[in-house]
């Protein structure tokens, strides 16, 4: 018998859980303002989700899916972005998506159950949350070749989680980004957990970084929590890609630290003990410690960052709970370009009897 | 002028579309240098190239995902699903996506695409090659569906399927691909959307109908006739929606209708058509409204399929109880 394929997945990590770097940094983190651009997001993501969670719990909010712990790989992508390219994201993506322009009004108006919130006002060719799990990866890999048919030097990005990966529709889209190399990047946030699954329940793959190979493309594992590694490793593979290089699938590896959602209860099947040790390595106090060592922050700077964020958030909650109701005819205009004669009347019974269901 | 069947009047639709309109692109399993099973894309990857007229991978929800984000870019898929029983692995993405895709964004995101997909059977074909599943399609608001019966209808409706902003599946009666010619001139006119269509006028009885079944039911009515039994025979073809104004316009005047499909009863188009008649036009009918359909059983394979779709016979049956009751 002879070895006719073998395979290795590289790990990137540039900054570890005390926010030393492990190598040379790249250069745009030689550059303080950078940092500090992202060290800003990702503190405006983490004080918007304990924002939206007290806004759930107190009745003024749907249910939310938060994004703590996630604020390293979002904000990462996003920086390594460009305005031009496309994003396909799950539905806690925010660090990506404020990055590339949408608001924090919007994304409460979508959470509060109201469509327009995805009337992105930024990015107007990024997809809206997409709930199907895996759904959004064929759509991504369609984008990528419309960027290839027109010879646009544009990108797909397209999120998926640890249990997504277990869906047909993941390998259905690297398969067939592999086999036309098309300009897309996968990035699978690996939290841990799909809801109350752990990854070893889900996969025995090794990594699911691996999953790339079976298409024909490169898998790399990054630790999620360092947004200097993450943002390297997506630049890297968005410059392949733009370069007519093909796709690759980027595997961010980072920790839930919240609920999976406002509706669930992660006590009820993670263990004692985990949330915890992985608060040691939680991505913000990373950069923060390194920002320090730098002498880039201080006590000062991090609560004028605070009060800035809070401001920004209040007048998003402002913002959002001041829009007007939407009307029953919301549910009509917006359906078809040109709505069937028959739908007019039972828009017309909806508008008569509206308000009067509740 | 040429006189086409239905397929060759699909084949000049998308190559019309494919030379006048740049942003016409095709995709599907084997449509490129093979030309599809039913030939519908014979000759267009040679006259267009690999880029606008392309093969994928075997994945029916790939197909109706890529088409999402294409269209999303600007493009207008064409996209091919080989046969409509394999549909299921693509509906995720139709019915979740493509059919809410514009009111989910306000606007913001629009899918103009077409999912074309041959329909119902009698052609001896394997399992799962012969269903007529309208009624999935039907149902899910922000769809059209359409199902065209004759080759010009075919030309006509596919331009307009392709030309529509909002995302169209599009029928195709695997029956009548080769039934029958007729001159369909490649002037580009695209038929209206949303309207049924006559196909024989009469006073006795509206029997509305669509895609291939209507060949047998254009045989019963003239069957019919020379027993003195006159039929307005209605071609849906659309199927969402239904122009039940035209439906109940025939009713009102012949006071009798018959439905007659070859996709299962059970929840099939034949009762939201009876029952808006009933709503809308009950004190017009003279007599109990007829559904001929197929039975609520599974589609047999090809050796009792004409079993199961009605025939003339059957049709001709119908009708005739309905116009004596």
């Amino acid at each position: 018998m002879s070895s006719v394929a073998t395979f290795h997945i590289d790990h990137e990590q540039l900054l570890d859980a005390d926010g030393r770097p492990t190598a040379a940094l790249p250069a745009f983190a030689q550059d303080a303002s950078e940092l500090l651009h992202l060290y800003r997001l990702m503190t405006l993501c983490r004080l918007f989700d304990a924002k939206a969670i007290n806004l759930q719990r107190t009745g003024r909010l749907g249910t939310y899916a938060p994004c703590t712990g996630h604020e390293a790989t979002h904000v990462g992508v996003g920086a390594a972005m460009r305005p031009e390219d496309a994003l396909f994201p799950v539905y806690r993506e925010y660090g990506t998506q404020l990055w590339r322009g949408v608001t924090l009004t919007e994304i409460l108006t979508y959470w509060n159950g109201d469509e327009r919130g995805t009337h992105f006002a930024g990015p107007r060719q990024d997809f809206p949350w997409c709930v199907p799990i895996a759904s959004q990866m064929p759509q991504a890999a369609g984008a990528a070749m419309a960027f290839k048919l027109r010879g646009e030097a544009r990108c797909a990005v397209a999120y998926i989680g640890d249990g997504g990966t277990s869906q047909g529709a993941f390998y259905e889209a690297l398969n067939m980004a592999g086999a036309h190399a098309l300009p897309v990047v996968f990035i699978i946030v690996n939290n841990g957990w799909a809801i109350s699954v752990p990854v070893a329940e889900q996969t025995a793959a090794q990594t699911l970084a691996q999953k790339a190979i079976a298409a024909g493309i490169p898998g790399v594992q990054v630790d999620g929590n360092d947004v200097i590694g993450v943002r390297a490793v997506v630049e890297r593979a968005l410059a392949r890609a733009r370069s007519g290089g093909g796709a690759t699938v980027v595997e961010a590896l980072t920790y839930r630290l919240s609920d999976h959602t406002t509706a669930d209860d992660a006590t009820r099947y993670r263990p004692a003990g985990e949330l915890e040790a992985a608060w040691q390595r939680e991505p913000l106090l990373r950069l923060r410690r390194y920002l320090q060592a730098q002498g880039q922050w201080d006590e000062a700077q991090e609560a004028d960052l605070r009060a800035d964020c809070s401001a920004q958030i209040e007048a998003a909650v402002v913002a959002y709970t001041s829009l007007p109701a939407p009307v029953s005819d919301d549910m009509f205009t917006h359906l078809f370009a040109h709505p069937p004669a028959e739908l007019a009347q039972q828009q017309a019974t909806a508008r008569r009897y509206a308000g009067s269901g509740r | 002028m040429a006189k086409l069947t239905l397929v060759e009047a699909i084949n000049q639709a998308l190559n019309w579309s494919l030379t006048h309109d740049p942003d016409v692109v095709l995709l599907g399993e084997d449509i490129g240098v093979n030309g599809g099973v039913f030939r519908a894309t014979a000759g267009l990857q040679q006259r267009h190239g690999k880029l606008r007229v392309q093969d994928t991978p075997l994945a029916e929800g790939l197909i109706a995902g890529m088409s999402i984000g294409m269209a999303a870019q600007g493009l207008k898929p064409v996209a091919e699903i080989q046969f409509m029983g394999f549909i299921y692995p693509a509906l995720d993405q139709i019915c979740n996506h493509m059919a809410r895709m514009r009111n989910r964004t306000r606007g913001r995101i629009t899918l103009p695409i077409v999912m074309r997909m041959p329909h119902g059977g009698g052609i001896h074909a394997p399992e799962h090659h012969s269903e007529s599943l309208e009624a999935l399609l039907c149902h899910h608001a922000g769809l059209r569906v359409l199902c065209p019966s004759s080759p010009a209808q075919a030309y006509g409706l596919l331009l307009a399927a392709i030309r529509d902003p909002d995302p169209v599946m599009f029928l195709e009666p695997t029956r009548l691909y080769r039934l029958a010619r007729q001159e369909v001139p490649d002037d580009g006119v695209a038929l209206p959307l949303d309207q049924c269509h006559l196909l024989r006028a009469g006073d006795d009885v509206t029997v509305v109908s669509w895609g291939a079944i209507t060949h047998e039911v254009l045989l019963a009515a003239e069957q019919l006739a020379a027993e003195q039994i006159q039929c307005e025979v209605l071609d849906l073809a659309s199927l969402s929606p239904i122009d039940h104004n035209s439906i109940l316009d025939s009713v009102a005047r012949t006071g009798r209708l018959v439905i007659v499909h070859e996709a299962a009863r059970n929840c099939g188009l034949g009762a939201e058509i009876a029952a808006t008649v009933a709503e809308r036009g009950l004190y017009s009918l003279h007599a109990p409204i007829c559904r001929i359909t197929g039975y609520d059983t599974v589609m047999p394979y090809f050796r009792l399929e004409h079993d199961y779709i009605p025939g003339v016979a059957r049709i001709a049956d119908g009708i005739r109880s309905t116009v004596r009751a």
